[in-house]
């Protein structure tokens, strides 16, 4: 059968009074110091913290009391986005409208606010200025070049597009950062935080309560 | 005549390529493991697509975990005089009565986590026995007595004329509120530009951010 023959006849015979040097064998065995390798592995591979921290600029405006010095924005190239429970996400176009002919107040998700935020980037594209001759859009248009956007022969187009984002109180840190990572994921040039009012809260409570979000 | 015999095959594999490799890849973990600073306090910070290194050092940590309880931490590895310089201003602001040595404390404390009427008490406590977890957290919320708004203004101070970041590391599941009473205590000090801290998350297929990216690789 195949097995390994030990010795036996095979090799030199040693006859008596033939004595050969000893050989030592140059191996050593590894085997230990392999275990401790891998267990050295082991340990510095779940504590080695691949993922470094990265940071997300944020820019907020000062307080401004005057109304002269407020930013006027253009009513109809507004998105407001509001955040509440539950990861939900609430918004309308232009001005908030709520009567019983209208209501332009309307929930949706962080997977389809971004369908929401690109559609209303286009319909403000779309009937966007084409007034290239206006220095603001000249320096826009510039901007975009230099930033290597690959549209920014539309970028004075996309210039009055604005999203307000509203988080209210129950809208976790989360919500608040994925949705500014929102709006550098489609480019929205102009976004502003600001502070929820009272008639949306009250709004978002009823959808709330009917749709049963705790 | 010549018998066929087996050659005989030794059982001992050569480890040495092995041993090589294995011990490359724990050298490289040896040297790319960065210990974190004992942070007691669990944050999970959310994930945003940009990938901006994070500045650490000259530069003020505020954390709040998910329980919105909210940490100040000085980041100034080189200058030690910044630590000394803002619990001094504390100390004179808030007439606090901490002695020199206790002032000294205050740069082994990682995280500041407590109103001031306590801190004399965790200046005092051993540093093995500070457990930033059952901390109160520092008051932000009460527009009367926004403490944090103190300790950004001492921090301002120590480092002017410097270069100084402000990062804020929220806990995914804080509530808004208190990201807002953060920024309120920045803005009252007109601090206006700060960094949020997040993880790094990979970039929608297909979205508008996706294709500038790509053509900027072209």
């Amino acid at each position: 059968m195949a097995s390994i023959e030990e010795g036996g006849d095979s090799g030199h015979k040693k006859g008596p009074g033939v004595k050969k040097a000893k050989k030592l064998s140059t191996r050593v065995d590894m085997t230990p110091m392999v275990d401790l390798g891998f267990l050295l592995i082991t340990f510095f591979v779940f504590t080695a913290t691949m993922s470094s921290p990265t940071a997300l600029d944020l820019n907020m405006p000062k307080d401004v009391n005057d109304d002269k010095d407020k930013t006027e924005v253009k009513q109809s190239s507004t998105l407001t986005i509001m955040l509440g429970k539950g990861n939900q996400v609430y918004y309308y176009e232009g001005m908030l409208e709520v009567t019983e002919s209208k209501n332009n107040f309307k929930s949706s998700n962080f997977k389809d606010i971004r369908k929401v935020i690109l559609d209303k980037k286009k319909d403000v594209i779309s009937r966007g200025k084409t007034d290239l001759t206006d220095p603001q859009c000249i320096a826009e248009r510039k901007q975009a070049e230099k930033d290597g956007d690959p549209d920014w022969e539309n970028a004075c187009l996309a210039m009055d597009f604005v999203v307000v984002i509203k988080p209210d109180k129950d809208a976790t840190y989360k919500n608040v950062v994925d949705i500014l990572d929102e709006m550098t994921i489609n480019q929205v040039k102009r976004y502003a935080m600001i502070k929820i009012e009272d008639v949306e809260v009250e709004l978002i409570k009823k959808t709330e309560e009917s749709a049963g979000i705790k | 005549m010549p018998s066929v015999k087996m050659p005989r095959k030794s059982t001992v594999v050569d480890m040495t390529p092995f041993v090589d490799v294995s011990f490359l890849i724990l050298t490289f973990f040896i040297m790319a493991t960065k210990f974190k600073p004992p942070e007691s306090v669990d944050i999970k910070t959310p994930g945003s697509v940009l990938s901006q290194e994070l500045p650490t050092h000259n530069a003020v940590m505020i954390s709040f975990d998910s329980s919105n309880r909210v940490f100040f931490t000085v980041l100034s590895e080189k200058d030690d005089s910044k630590y000394e310089a803002i619990i001094t201003n504390i100390n004179t602001t808030q007439n606090l009565g901490l002695s020199d040595a206790e002032m000294k404390q205050f740069k082994k404390v990682y995280m500041t986590g407590v109103p001031f009427a306590n801190l004399k008490e965790l200046l005092n406590t051993p540093e093995k026995d500070q457990k930033p977890s059952e901390w109160p957290g520092i008051p932000y919320a009460d527009s009367t007595n926004n403490q944090l708004e103190w300790w950004v203004r001492a921090a301002k101070e120590a480092f002017q004329g410097e270069k100084l970041d402000f990062l804020i590391k929220g806990d995914g599941h804080s509530k808004y509120p208190a990201f807002a009473g953060v920024m309120d205590a920045l803005k009252k000090n007109d601090q206006l530009k700060y960094h949020l801290v997040t993880s790094l998350e990979g970039i929608p297929n297909g979205s508008e951010l996706d294709r500038l990216e790509a053509r900027k690789k072209q």
